[in-house]
């Protein structure tokens, strides 16, 4: 394997096992909050004893989460230093505001929450609780503003001069729409977690008939929360769609496998079998209007199918060789005014042009057939989109369907009646982490072949390292991750096991100190 | 003075204040996890150490996080050049930065005697390697680094793991090692109480003079090795891209900065000073460990801005082709870019310090024996 496919695949392993801990941390610092609010305002020790509890399992959590999260932040330079050179006059900011306004936040009062019981007062200890929470939400938002500019690249330009990109607008990066979707979507999912964690392990003390108190209430809670975020998460994650297919039209076409161009308003393929070799759908079943309906929201409004985006991307080429030949050009005409004006002309299209690096290092000289094919590559692979979507979708319904059941019998105090949904509660729980891992992989591969869409193709972000370098570096992750996801999960077991007794000793009357 | 020359040299000493904080409060938690499996002769005198750092650990290591964050934000070509030449040690480093905050948290989850011991030596690992990766790295980009960039500022490296690893490198490795065990010792001086405290003072002092005298024999060496300096004239205020300008190497320039501008001898003289001062309080002040600490923390910033000023206007020389190096005129983000981040660090670091001093005035007083016998369930 070549050093891009090995860096991609490090990558996405370890992005995704980092994501493995951080919805749990969003979702539970904000439940935290909640549980110690309402003991801060009745009083009730019972309260308290489950923000200890919950507590403990939160700190296992986000010590993996702080553990792998370093890794995400090296690896951009380590991996990726044509794209860290590229785009880090804009990539960059969001990272270190998100250090200066949400890491320390998070990191300085999350050690307090466990410290703090007998040296603050409770309004006080419950305002760290909350700054940690707070911490913790902003820190997604920059990430995912970041992210958001990967997506959809406003507010910068190509500069000749330094070879790379470079903001123009700070604004447009900061309230940019894709960003916005995406950080309501992500934190939604994120409390969709934590409240599937807070129900399903309430539900298995409610099945072993222990722990009552604290189970029946943290169920209570966990239901009202979930619900609220599970209707978040879809009806934003809709809106998150509808931006895209604004903004991203060719990841909507493979998620939906539009091949050839219809007629508005297009209709959904419910399930199929997308070829992306043969450029069709197999055993397609389409509801007639759905997707014209929700992805432009009108009767009329067209959504473009891969074919059309294909002849589209042809044209930006042919476009991005006039800048790329006129950029070579003025390697030897310095600040030639024609030449300047003729790259000026075509800059926006300079990222389609370097598709063409794969097949011919000068790029001016591509065939036809080069063209073509490099138009052809900005199809992401459609097969594993469509489905990914498909699931991740279909377990946001079943998400919203649960949480209202469980809403409803809180409200009618009958959550022990039916052990089944109690039992389902409790093997639903890995469900958000999976519709959480294919979100990211729609997100993600949704956005191949490029780093940054239409700017710098994944190819040629990579960094100037050997193979064997990243194949040392691969392995000692999989090897490290694998050992600490075996511990995590050991010790996560072990503390719902043993229950809160094990932490809160004759709870109700001695304060504990420390976590 | 020119706009985009000031926001250069603002963000250059922000760099240098990011790089001294890391080494100040991350650098005691590394330290305190360094000495912890000598000092601590019990399992409970360990855990005493592991919980001075405890509640506070992971607010330091931010500072580690947002120096990445503002290198690639600020000095986007250093933070690839850095990051992707140093790979395998980066990725050494990485290793050891994951052990930490595992190692805190889950070591006194068990009661089990190897799985205590496998943390501890985890916790070691976590300190050393970062205390000696940094300052071999410090070695390496004081001589110059192989690397070169094409005209696309496509960057290739030419050097290996074990190049990183020479005489001169592994010497400031030893002063990185020997500073950041000293204030980790001047830290738990602080937070513990006898015997932990003497044991601490005593390796501390040790490790201070160790500080001092490698130092020197660091500034000494200097001279003797090739630094380099930039050949006519560059533009300030010009655009970041490193080949616009030519670079001469000879013997001696890293100390070219300190015959020039004599007054930025304040920086090596407070590091030699600082050092000796700390290893003679803790010998015959111990009871100011307040004032220790910040004396060890004066130490490492003399040390780290001697490093800083020898190298200025460089960030990161290239020994392949110098022309490729990195210097703080032509190695930034664009104005706009360095602007934006001023005005971010300029709100946010007051208050940063504000409410992380909160939370020490919060948690002051040593931590007992007594104390965590008594919360032995649920202390660190």
């Amino acid at each position: 394997m070549d050093v891009v496919t090995l860096s991609r695949l490090q990558f996405g392993l370890t992005a995704m096992y980092h994501f493995l801990f951080v919805p749990l941390t969003l979702g539970l610092s904000v439940l935290l909050a909640v549980m110690e609010s309402v003991y801060v305002t009745t009083g009730r020790t019972i309260w308290r004893d489950m923000v200890k509890f919950w507590g403990v399992l939160f700190g296992i959590n986000i010590a993996m989460g702080v553990a792998t999260g370093i890794t995400m932040e090296f690896q951009f330079g380590t991996n990726w230093a044509y794209y860290s050179h590229y785009v880090g006059d804009i990539f960059g900011a969001p990272l270190a505001i998100e250090g200066l306004m949400a890491f320390f936040l998070e990191a300085t009062f999350v050690g307090l929450f466990f410290f703090g019981w007998d040296r603050l007062t409770k309004v006080q200890h419950l305002a760290v609780t909350a700054l940690m929470a707070l911490g913790t939400n902003l820190s997604a938002l920059w990430i995912l503003i970041a992210n958001g500019w990967m997506q959809y690249p406003v507010g910068a330009r190509f500069n000749i001069a330094t070879m790379r990109m470079e903001v123009t607008d700070f604004m447009a990066v900061l309230f940019n729409p894709v960003a916005q979707d995406k950080f309501v979507h992500t934190v939604s999912a994120g409390y969709v977690t934590g409240s599937m964690f807070v129900l399903s392990i309430s539900a298995y003390y409610l099945l072993r008939g222990r722990n009552r108190a604290l189970a029946l209430r943290s169920l209570t809670v966990a239901a009202s929360f979930g619900l609220a975020s599970a209707l978040s998460v879809v009806v934003l994650g809709d809106e998150s769609g509808y931006t895209a297919s604004q903004n991203q039209k060719m990841k909507i076409a493979a998620i939906e496998a539009m091949w050839e161009p219809q007629a508005a308003p297009a209709s959904f393929t419910l399930i199929g079998f997308p070829d992306d070799q043969a450029h069709i759908t197999r055993d397609a079943i389409k509801i007639p209007w759905v997707l014209g309906l929700i992805s432009t929201r009108s009767l009329n409004g067209k959504v473009a199918s891969i074919e059309e985006l294909v002849a589209d991307a042809k044209t930006r080429i042919a476009s991005g060789i006039v800048a790329y030949g006129a950029m070579e050009e003025m390697r030897a005409h310095k600040d030639d005014p024609a030449l300047m004006q003729r790259f000026d002309q075509h800059v926006q299209d300079l990222g389609y042009a370097l598709l063409l690096k794969r097949y011919t290092p000068n790029v001016t000289d591509a065939t036809p057939q080069q063209i073509e094919a490099a138009a052809w590559d900005t199809v992401p692979s459609v097969l594993p989109l469509f489905w990914s979507f498909r699931v991740m979708v279909g377990l946001g319904f079943f998400f919203i369907a649960l949480f209202a059941t469980m809403f409803y019998l809180a409200s009618k105090r009958q959550l022990e009646r039916h052990r089944w949904i109690l039992t389902v509660c409790l093997w639903s729980l890995p469900l958000p982490w999976v519709a959480a891992e294919l979100g990211w992989y729609v997100a993600e591969a949704g956005r191949q072949p490029w780093t940054i869409d239409g700017v710098l193709p994944t190819f040629l972000s990579a960094s100037s390292v050997s193979a064997g370098d990243v194949w040392v570096s691969l392995g000692v992750f999989v090897l490290f991750y694998s050992a600490l996801a075996i511990v995590d999960l050991y010790l996560m077991l072990r503390t719902i096991r043993r229950g809160p007794e094990d932490y809160l000793p004759d709870a109700a009357h001695r304060p504990v100190a420390a976590e | 003075m020119l706009l985009y020359e000031f926001f250069r040299l603002l963000w250059w000493a922000v760099l240098g204040v990011l790089l001294i904080g890391i080494a100040v409060m991350d650098g005691f938690d590394m330290g305190a996890a360094m000495l912890m499996p000598f000092i601590g002769k019990t399992d409970t005198e360990r855990r005493v150490v592991i919980n001075t750092v405890g509640p506070v650990w992971e607010g330091n290591q931010v500072w580690l996080i947002l120096g990445g964050g503002a290198i690639f934000a600020a000095w986007p070509p250093l933070y690839a050049v850095a990051f992707s030449g140093f790979y395998l040690a980066m990725l050494l480093l990485l290793a050891s930065l994951i052990l930490r905050p595992v190692g805190f948290k889950f070591r006194s989850k068990l009661q089990g005697t190897r799985w205590r011991a496998t943390w501890d030596t985890a916790l070691f690992v976590g300190g050393l390697v970062p205390a000696l990766v940094f300052g071999v790295a410090f070695g390496n980009v004081l001589q110059g680094v192989p690397f070169r960039f094409d005209y696309t500022l496509r960057l290739t490296y030419e050097g290996s793991l074990l190049g990183l690893f020479n005489p001169f490198a592994l010497l400031c490795g030893l002063v990185s090692v020997a500073m950041i065990v000293a204030h980790g010792a001047s830290y738990l001086a602080c937070k513990t109480e006898a015997p932990l405290r003497q044991r601490a003072q005593r390796v501390g002092a040790i490790a201070a003079i160790a500080a001092a005298v490698l130092f020197a024999i660091g500034g000494i060496w200097a001279a003797q090795i090739d630094g380099y300096s930039i050949a006519g004239t560059i533009a300030t205020d010009g655009p970041s891209n490193p080949l616009l300008k030519s670079v001469t190497r000879s013997a001696g320039s890293l100390l070219a900065n300190y015959r020039a501008q004599p007054w930025t001898m304040i920086a090596p003289l407070l590091g030699i000073a600082a050092a000796l001062g700390t290893a003679a309080m803790m010998r015959w002040r111990p009871h100011r460990a307040g004032l220790t600490f910040v004396v060890s923390g004066l130490a490492i910033a003399g040390i780290i801005a001697t490093a800083g000023v020898s190298l200025f206007p460089f960030l990161l020389p290239s020994s392949l082709d110098p022309q490729s190096s990195l210097t703080v005129w032509d190695a930034s983000s664009s104005l706009t870019t360095l602007e934006i981040m001023s005005a971010v660090t300029a709100l946010f670091l007051p208050i940063i310090l504000a409410y992380t001093g909160w939370v020490y005035r919060v948690l002051r007083g040593p931590v007992t024996v007594a104390q965590i016998e008594r919360e032995s369930h649920t202390a660190y």
